[in-house]
């Protein structure tokens, strides 16, 4: 039987993005070597169409492929992170895939097939679709972080990335099993009926446990982050960028869905599994992050911290911690990308140039993008004025909001500490003198208008957050 | 709420509007991005005076009120306004900074619009969290303030400057964090009650109507986390071990700046959230913190007195001084608390001119050490007699405006039946003339040591003018204390109203304002009066 039109309609963004990234395969061989960037032009068409297309999915949302997937505004709320993500990640990888020699049609046509799969793990609403999600975002983004296949760290890191990720959707996929034979459903809504009918057996919470351990490995959550830094420093820097943002987002936003809405009235058990996750996601972050002094190492184990404060937000367990969690992942979003292609820039050819003595002096030698870089460290840092600090704010609040008051001390404490290796890396930027005889290559044209939204964003979500943070309470209403 | 004007708003955004102007200009143009930089912080004050012009000194209300929605998702306004302790400060902060701008004139060489930038960017953070009526519009400027002063110490300073300029910020962050969480547990408690808010004057309100209530143990832990955040500021002892450091490598505007306001961020602080928010905690609190005070009035000043280096030395002073300041917060004492506000005004000042000296002399020698000094006031008579001049201000000679602060910190404490906290702060004072006239003696008299200061040039014009007009007004705020301390007279007796009377604590009222200009001490009348409702105290 064919499906009614609304369907897919519902599913118009996973479509445009996958029939731009079939496009790309089909073209790209009767592309000559050297004009492969228009592959990447194709591909960032494909974005723009998608988040158009986003529009006919939200006139018609609701419900489709008998309940599998749900458009409604949470859905369109991850879909616009993961698809502005993908957008800016391959406006940011042009001058990087040509200095590297990489530059092929395949590597964007990745990207979008990954944010399909991110786009379908928002609308999941039901656990299987959900697993094809998270396959369909995870083996692209395991071939993309192994894209420079001459360097061996980019092959460890995929091998890594692919042989623990398995693990993971393995994991994962147990408990899917067993929260089926304990409810004998998928979909979200009936697990959710059923276990409000017959209470949370044992073979239920073990089922959730094996699927929390699958997805706290997708957020990169402590203690299954060991992984992280290894493949965020080993894949291609704007893959580092697009894997730290998007997959991360797609992926609490069906933890989101799993948690809130099929296992919501569970949360007092799952709460401390959180909690402690939280914890030490953020310790474990930090302190890790102090003693680096490679920029890009760096900025992967602080991207462990931040899911850790995410984590904060969602600990709350109420509408204001998942609207706090969106909100978070917007602005995390926003300023972890800038500064990943910030770090792909200054790393040049070859990624030579990663360690902070290679910073040293950049306040003078290119003055815009040691600003832009430090205002996306006060950002990941919570300092006000920036997106970071009101997505801190708020999941604190929200935190608070459910009386877990230590939870959000040891966090505030965290980012104290924070401060010490964010700021380190300004300290080089502009106090330390240059000591090596190099200039990072100027800023192109795709390079500049990343960097000019990235950083436009920053400020207006820490400025003006009134109407994201409005969209991401209707967002987190639309979850029940 | 009604909006009274824009005059704040202005005044807090002008210096960015002159930052974004300098911005324009070329970097190598630096006499035109000084006096850019110096027009703008002239114009701000200028801005600020109005703010004098329409003060009302009858009322304890906030004036200037500004009041506009600007996240009300989760209820944050942007709320302005200020009252008889923050007038005050506004006007200090933007006299200070074109005296900061002056004394870079020449001293700043390097990213010479950048500097001017930050200072003027300082600039609006410090006038911001003065007039900040909502608390995360406070919490807000709090925290951008920390970025430029940053930057200043990290790429201006001297010596140990990163190392300084780090210290500073983490320092500053890991109080100011803890505050963060108490900020929103208030919300929490503001909306559990009905009325989420992050507007101070409607929490102090629930609280004091008691549309709140918290617990002994809520309250003091909340209490904390404020003062703990305040006191780093502050320095209070023993959390004051960043300061030397700061102070010390920080360029002379940095200096300037970070003494002169900074500090009495902390303290303004203890009186605007501390106080009428946890008054019970206050008063349970208080006899742990004016200890502390007092230890560190007399252990500061006995560091003081051994340093080597003239500008720790002064920096040192800033803790002794500063710990008058808190004990006279924390006796809820009228005359006292109007002591300490005005000795927040005080120390600016002649601090900011000990400070201006210091940069002087380094600009002449690169160095702060006093071994190297001595003698000076031979080939440098002017600027000699202008270091005198602060000093004799910041160890409270009667007649300048260190005297008028201390002395009224004093009497207050002993009035409020403190006697030996009174006693041990007086030795402070004395050790205070010690190690000033002691330092005095060291740089400036006696014979010329080193034969390179033989012939160092005194005071050249600009510096004349920089010293002249804060001299001037050391000595106006010396002799007429009293157009300061009336127009604070409202709001003390407001605010020591809230914390005493809620639980039953004895008030006592400053005399309220009367035209005219009247002595500093206290008249026989009111003297007489004291004696009276300390006998009646007294009995049983």
């Amino acid at each position: 039987m064919f499906p009614p039109v609304q369907d897919l309609y519902r599913l118009a963004p996973e479509i445009v993005l996958c029939v731009f990234g079939m496009l790309i395969m089909l073209i790209d061989p009767f592309v000559a070597e050297g004009r492969k960037r228009s592959m990447g032009w194709l591909g960032l068409a494909g974005t723009v169409v998608a988040l158009i297309s986003l529009r006919w999915a939200w006139q018609n949302a609701g419900m489709s492929y008998s309940g599998l997937l749900r458009f409604d505004m949470f859905s369109l709320f991850v879909h616009c992170i993961v698809i502005g993500v993908a957008a800016l990640g391959i406006l940011g990888s042009f001058d990087y895939l040509d200095h590297e020699n990489i530059q092929r049609g395949e590597f964007y046509a990745l990207i979008l097939f990954a944010t399909a799969g991110m786009g379908i793990l928002a609308g999941a609403n039901e656990l299987v679709t959900a697993f094809v999600g998270l396959e369909m975002s995870s083996i692209s983004t395991y071939i993309l972080a192994g894209f420079r296949r001459n360097a061996l760290k980019s092959n460890e890191a995929s091998l890594k990335y692919f042989l623990l990720g398995s693990f993971a959707t393995a994991f994962f996929l147990y408990g899917v099993a067993l929260t089926y034979g304990a409810t004998r459903s998928t979909r979200f809504d009936v697990v959710s009926q059923a276990i409000a009918a017959h209470g949370a057996g044992t073979l239920l919470i073990l089922g959730l446990g094996l699927i929390f351990i699958g997805l706290a490995f997708k957020v990169v959550a402590a203690p299954f982050q060991i992984y992280g830094p290894d493949v965020y420093e080993g894949a291609p820097t704007p893959v580092t960028a697009i894997l730290a943002c998007g997959p991360k987002a797609a992926a609490f936003a069906v933890m989101l869905r799993i948690f809130y809405s099929a296992f919501g009235s569970t949360s007092h058990i799952w709460f401390w599994a959180i909690w402690v996750s939280a914890v030490l996601s953020m310790c474990i972050g930090n302190f890790a992050a102090i003693v680096q002094s490679n920029v890009k190492r760096m900025l992967a184990y602080s991207s462990i911290a931040h899911a850790g404060y995410i984590l904060v937000a969602f600990v709350a367990a109420t509408e204001l911690g998942s609207a706090a969690v969106l909100f978070y992942l917007a602005g995390y979003a926003t300023m972890t990308l800038g500064a990943f292609l910030i770090v792909a820039h200054v790393g040049g050819a070859g990624e030579r140039r990663l360690d902070i003595s290679d910073y040293a002096g950049l306040g003078t030698k290119q003055p815009w993008v040691a600003a832009c870089f430090s205002l996306f460290l006060f950002s990941l840092l919570g300092l006000p004025a920036t997106a970071g600090f009101l997505g801190k704010f708020y999941a604190f609040s929200a935190a608070l909001d459910s009386r877990v008051v230590w939870l959000v001390i040891i966090a505030g404490l965290n980012s104290v500490v924070g401060a010490y290796y964010y700021l380190k890396v300004v300290v080089a930027m502009y106090f330390w003198e240059p000591t090596k005889e190099f200039s990072p290559a100027p800023v192109q044209m795709p390079m500049f208008t990343v960097l000019l939204l990235t950083a436009l964003g920053t400020l207006y979500l820490g400025i003006l957050p009134n109407r994201v943070m409005e969209w991401a309470l209707a967002s987190a209403r639309s979850l029940r | 709420m009604t909006n009274q004007g824009y005059l704040l708003t202005v005044l807090t955004f002008f210096p960015l509007l002159g930052t974004f102007a300098l911005l324009l200009l070329k970097g190598d143009d630096h006499v035109w991005i000084r006096r850019l930089a110096f027009v703008t912080s002239v114009v701000e004050f200028i801005i600020s005076l109005l703010l004098l012009r329409g003060f009302d000194l009858t009322t304890s209300a906030y004036q200037f009120e500004e009041f506009y929605a600007w996240i009300p998702n989760i209820h944050i306004h942007y709320h302005m306004g200020i009252d008889g302790i923050s007038l005050f400060l506004v006007l200090l902060t933007t006299f200070l900074t074109p005296l900061a701008v002056l004394c870079s004139w020449t001293s700043i060489h390097e990213h010479v619009k950048e500097f001017f930038a930050m200072l003027l960017v300082l600039e609006m953070g410090m006038v911001g969290v003065f007039c900040s009526l909502d608390l995360f519009l406070f919490f807000l400027f709090w925290e951008v303030m920390l970025i430029p002063m940053y930057f200043l110490i990290g790429i201006w300073g001297h010596g140990r400057k990163i190392y300084a300029a780090l210290k500073f910020i983490l320092y500053t962050m890991f109080g100011s964090i803890l505050m963060l969480v108490a900020i929103l547990w208030l919300y929490r408690l503001s909306s559990a009650a009905g009325n989420p808010t992050f507007d101070l004057p409607v929490i102090q309100q629930m609280l004091s109507s008691g549309t709140i209530t918290m617990s002994g143990t809520t309250e003091m832990l909340l209490f904390l986390a404020f003062l703990l955040a305040f006191a780093i500021k502050v320095p209070l002892f023993p959390l004051h071990t960043w300061l030397p450091d700061a102070h010390t490598e920080a360029p002379t505007a940095g200096s300037v700046i970070l003494a002169g306001v900074l500090l009495k961020m902390g303290t303004y602080g203890m009186l605007r959230f501390c106080l009428p928010l946890f008054p019970e905690a206050s008063h349970r609190a208080a006899p742990v913190v004016a200890t502390l005070a007092i230890i560190g009035i007399i252990y500061a000043a006995l560091v003081a007195m051994i340093q080597k280096d003239l500008k720790r030395l002064v920096a040192y002073t800033s803790v002794s001084h500063l710990g008058f300041v808190v004990l006279g917060i924390f006796v809820f004492n009228p005359t006292a608390m109007e002591g300490a506000i005005y000795q927040m005004l005080n120390h600016g000042v002649s601090t900011g001119v000990l400070f201006l000296v210091c940069g002087m002399l380094y600009d002449r020698r690169h160095t702060y050490e006093m071994s190297e000094y001595g003698g000076l006031a031979k080939p440098m008579p002017i600027l000699c007699a202008f270091f005198l001049f602060a000093c004799l201000s910041s160890l409270a000679l009667p007649m300048l405006n260190g005297f008028i602060g201390e002395f009224m910190i004093l009497i207050g404490v002993f009035d409020a039946r403190h006697f030996a906290w009174a006693s041990w702060a007086a030795t402070g004072a004395i050790l205070s003339a010690v190690y000033l006239l002691w330092a005095y003696q060291r740089v400036a008299l006696e014979k010329v040591t080193v034969e390179k200061n033989e012939n160092l040039p005194d005071a050249s014009g600009r510096e004349r003018f920089i010293l002249i007009v804060a001299s001037l007004v050391i000595l106006f705020m010396g002799i007429f204390s009293p157009l300061f301390t009336h127009r604070m007279d409202a709001t003390t007796n407001d605010l020591l109203e809230q914390v005493n009377a809620r639980k039953g604590y004895d008030v006592q009222k400053r005399a309220p304002a009367s035209p005219g200009i009247q002595p500093a001490l206290p008249s026989a009348h009111e003297l007489a009066m004291r004696t009276v409702t300390l006998e009646r105290r007294t009995q049983p």
